[in-house]
C-alpha cells in the first residue's frame, strides 16, 4: 500500500498500462506540453514522448473520431476531455460512432477505447461546465460507465477500462483530484461492475458513487449521532450496476436513498430505484428516495450551488423521511 | 489546380499504366469495367428488391458514380483501408465485398456481411479493411483520421481513402477531420464524391465556392479536382494522392465530380433536376464509357459476353443466396453489443 493522491492514481494506472502495452496511448487537450489541465498526466510526454502522449486542438468531435478510428484497427486510445462538459460536442463520436461499431458491423470490429476526464459540479463554473454526464452515456447499450471515488478505484477502475474491449467512459472529479488515499503497488485491477460497500450499516442504505460517495459518507456520520446506523453502497460503475450487492444491502436496512449529482428527470438514481423495487420489493419498508442536483441549470452563486448540489444535510433530511418514525 | 500550395510535394507525371504492355492495359480496364459492371447490376437488382419490398428502410444507390468507387480502389494495396458514409454498396463491392454479402444484408438476414443488423448503410467487411458505411453526415471523417493515425502509430504504411459527398463539407467533422490529419501528417485521401446534390439541394445553395477543394487550402493540404468519366483517370489521379500518403505520410482531398443517376434515396423523386439535366449527364456514363474505350481497344463481343454473363450470374446467384437465407434471431443481438458479458 501507498498513499496516493486520486489524480496520481489515475496517472499510475495510466503509465502501468502504456508501459505494458505499447498499444496503449494518451490524446487530449493539453495533457503533454502542459501536463494535463488538472495535473493527472503530468510526467507523462517526458516518459512516452510525443508519439504516445499527443496533444491535440481543441477540437474534441475530431479527437474523440480519431481514438475510436485507431480503436477499430487495433489501438488501445485513452482519450482525455478537459472536462466531460465539452464531450457534448463530441456525443455523436460517442453515441454513434464508439457505441455502435460492434453492432453495426455485426460484431467484426470492436472499439477498445477509454474516455476520461473530470465531471459533475467543480466549484463555481456556471451551467455548462457543471454537467453530469453520466446519466447521458449510461443509457446508451454499447458504453460502459464508471465513477470512482476513491484513488484505489480510480487506480484499478482505469487499468481495468483500458484492457476492456468496449468503449469504457471514466467519470472523475475536479474536487476529488486531491484527495489522498491508500492504493495498492502494481497490478491490481477493480472489476468493472462491483460496488463496494464503503461503510456498513443496519437501518438505511445510501446508494452513491463518485463525489456523492463523500457526502453519503458524511451524511451517515451525522445520522450516526442521531442512532441510525447508515450503509453506504459506493456503486463505482454506473454501467454495468451491481444489483447483486444493492439488493443485498437493502435486504439487509429495508430502505434506500440514492445520491447523485446531476437532475432527478430520469438518470441513473432512476434507475436504481426502478431496479431495487422489482428485485427487493417485499424487502422494502420504505418508498426509495433520490438525492439529486436541483432541476435548474447550475448557477454560479455560491449559495445556489451549495442549495443545488446534494449536501450532507439534504442527504440526512432524505434519510429521516425514509426511517420516519421506525 | 494542384501544386499550388508551397507544401505542394512533386507529383508523379506519367500514368501507373503507362509502362504496362497494351494487353495487360486492357484487361486492366476490363477488371474495371467488370467491377463497375457488377455495382451497376447490384445496385439495380438492389432497387427492384426495394420496390419488391424486399428491403427496407433506406437505399441510397451508386448508379452512375461507379467510376470513383472503382478507380480510387484499384489504386490501393488490399490492406489499405477504405471507409465511407451511407452510399456504400459500390465501395464495399469494390473493396472486396461479395454481392452475396451485400445483397444478404439488404434483405436483412443473418448472412449478410453485417448479419443483418446494419443494412443498407452499414456495410462492413473486417477481412477486406472495409471499416463500414456511416449514416450521420461527416461523422465517419474523423473517424477515419483515426484508422490513418494508427498507420503512422504503427508506421505500417498503409493508406486509408475516406469518401463523402459534398455535403459533407459543410459539417464540423469535415473540418475536425482534416484539420487534424493535416497537424498531424496521416496517410489518408479524402474523397469529396461530388455529385451535385446534398439529398435535394445543389452545391450552389448549400456553399460559399462552388470548389470544393478549396477547403484544403486553410489546413494547407494538397488537393486535387477532375471528373470521374473515366476510371484511369480516377485511378490515376487517386493514385498520386496514394503514392503522397504512403510515401510521405502527407493528406490529400481530392474533389471527385461525379452524378448520381437515381434520387438521393428510393424515396426520392428527384424533382429539383430536370430530365434534361440528367439525360446530358448520362451521356457521360462511366460505365459506357469504360465498354467503349474496350470496344475501341478491340475487345470482341465475345469477351463482352463472357464478362456481362458472368456478373449476370453472380447477381442472379446473390439474389437467390439473400432471398434464400435466413433470418437472424434474438441471440445476435446481445454478443453483437458487446465483447463479452453483456453491460446492463
Amino acid at each position: 500500500m501507498t498513499q496516493l493522491r486520486f489524480r496520481d492514481a489515475l496517472r499510475e494506472a495510466m503509465i502501468e498500462e502504456m508501459d505494458r502495452d505499447e498499444r496503449v496511448f494518451l490524446m487530449g487537450e493539453e495533457v503533454g506540453h502542459y501536463q494535463g489541465a488538472y495535473k493527472v498526466s503530468e510526467g507523462m510526454l517526458a516518459k512516452f514522448g510525443e508519439r504516445r502522449v499527443i496533444d491535440t486542438p481543441i477540437a474534441e468531435a475530431g479527437f474523440a473520431g480519431v481514438g475510436i478510428g485507431a480503436a477499430v484497427v487495433g489501438l488501445r486510445p485513452i482519450i482525455e476531455f478537459m472536462t466531460w462538459n465539452f464531450s457534448a460536442v463530441a456525443f455523436d463520436q460517442i453515441l454513434n460512432n464508439a457505441a455502435k461499431m460492434r453492432q453495426m458491423s455485426g460484431g467484426q470490429l470492436e472499439c477498445p477505447i477509454v474516455f476520461r476526464g473530470p465531471n459533475a459540479s467543480a466549484r463555481q463554473v456556471g451551467s455548462q461546465h457543471s454537467h453530469a454526464m453520466e446519466h447521458f452515456y449510461a443509457h446508451v447499450p454499447g458504453l460502459k460507465v464508471v465513477a470512482p471515488a476513491f484513488p484505489d478505484d480510480a487506480k484499478g477502475l482505469l487499468k481495468s477500462a483500458i484492457r476492456d474491449d468496449n468503449p469504457v467512459l471514466v467519470m472523475e472529479s475536479e474536487t476529488l483530484y486531491g484527495l489522498k488515499g491508500d492504493v495498492p503497488e502494481g497490478d491490481v485491477l477493480v472489476p468493472l461492475g462491483k460496488a463496494r460497500i464503503a461503510r456498513p450499516g443496519t437501518d438505511v442504505t445510501i446508494a452513491a458513487y463518485s463525489r456523492m460517495t463523500h457526502v453519503a459518507l458524511e451524511a451517515a456520520a451525522l445520522l450516526e449521532r442521531e442512532g441510525t446506523s447508515v450503509e453506504v453502497v459506493d456503486l463505482r460503475s454506473l454501467r454495468p450496476l451491481d444489483e447483486d450487492t444493492l439488493v443485498a444491502s437493502v435486504e439487509r436496512t429495508h430502505r434506500l436513498v440514492v445520491v447523485h449529482e446531476g437532475w432527478p428527470y430520469g438518470g441513473v438514481g432512476a434507475e436504481v430505484v426502478d431496479r431495487v423495487q422489482r428485485l427487493a420489493f417485499d424487502a422494502l419498508e420504505a418508498p426509495i428516495l433520490r438525492v439529486s442536483t436541483l432541476d435548474v441549470p447550475m448557477p454560479y452563486s455560491a449559495n445556489l450551488e451549495l442549495a443545488c448540489i446534494p449536501q450532507p444535510a439534504r442527504v440526512a433530511a432524505t434519510v429521516r423521511r425514509v426511517i420516519g418514525d421506525r | 489546380m494542384r501544386g499550388t500550395l508551397d507544401v505542394a510535394l512533386p507529383m508523379p507525371t506519367a500514368p501507373p499504366l503507362a509502362s504496362a504492355s497494351p494487353g495487360s492495359r486492357v484487361d486492366h480496364l476490363a477488371a474495371l469495367y467488370r467491377q463497375m459492371l457488377l455495382i451497376r447490376r447490384v445496385e439495380e437488382e438492389s432497387a427492384r428488391a426495394y420496390a419488391e419490398g424486399k428491403v427496407g428502410g433506406f437505399l441510397h444507390l451508386y448508379i452512375g458514380q461507379e467510376a470513383v468507387a472503382v478507380g480510387a480502389i484499384a489504386s490501393l494495396r488490399p490492406d489499405d483501408y477504405v471507409i465511407t458514409t451511407y452510399r456504400d454498396h459500390g465501395i464495399a463491392l469494390a473493396k472486396g465485398m461479395s454481392a452475396r454479402s451485400l445483397l444478404a444484408e439488404l434483405f436483412g438476414k443473418v448472412t449478410g456481411c453485417s448479419k443483418g443488423l446494419g443494412g443498407s448503410m452499414h456495410m462492413f467487411d473486417k477481412e477486406h479493411h472495409m471499416l463500414g458505411g456511416y449514416g450521420i453526415v461527416g461523422g465517419h471523417i474523423p473517424l477515419a483520421a483515426g484508422v490513418a493515425f494508427a498507420s503512422k502509430y504503427r508506421s505500417d504504411d498503409k493508406v486509408t481513402l475516406c469518401f463523402f459527398g459534398e455535403g459533407a463539407a459543410s459539417i464540423g467533422g469535415f473540418h475536425e477531420g482534416l484539420g487534424l490529419a493535416a497537424l498531424w501528417k496521416l496517410p489518408i485521401v479524402f474523397i469529396c464524391e461530388n455529385n451535385e446534390y446534398a439529398m435535394g439541394t445543389p452545391l450552389s445553395r448549400s456553399m460559399s465556392v462552388e470548389d470544393v477543394s478549396l477547403k484544403a487550402l486553410g489546413y494547407g493540404m494538397d488537393r486535387d479536382r477532375f471528373f470521374a468519366d473515366d476510371v484511369l483517370e480516377v485511378e490515376h489521379r487517386i493514385g498520386e494522392a496514394v503514392q503522397r500518403a504512403r510515401e510521405h505520410g502527407t493528406p490529400t482531398l481530392v474533389e471527385v465530380r461525379t452524378y448520381r443517376f437515381r434520387g438521393h434515396s428510393m424515396s426520392d423523386p428527384a424533382k429539383y433536376r430536370t430530365p434534361a439535366e440528367l439525360e446530358e449527364h448520362k451521356k457521360r456514363d462511366p460505365l459506357a464509357r469504360a465498354r467503349e474505350g474496350l470496344a475501341q481497344a478491340g475487345v470482341d463481343g465475345a469477351r463482352f459476353a463472357e464478362i456481362e454473363n458472368g456478373v449476370e450470374a453472380e447477381v442472379a446467384d446473390a439474389r437467390k443466396f439473400a432471398a434464400e437465407s435466413p433470418e437472424p434471431g434474438l441471440e445476435v443481438l446481445a454478443a453483437t453489443t458487446y465483447s463479452g458479458p453483456f453491460a446492463y
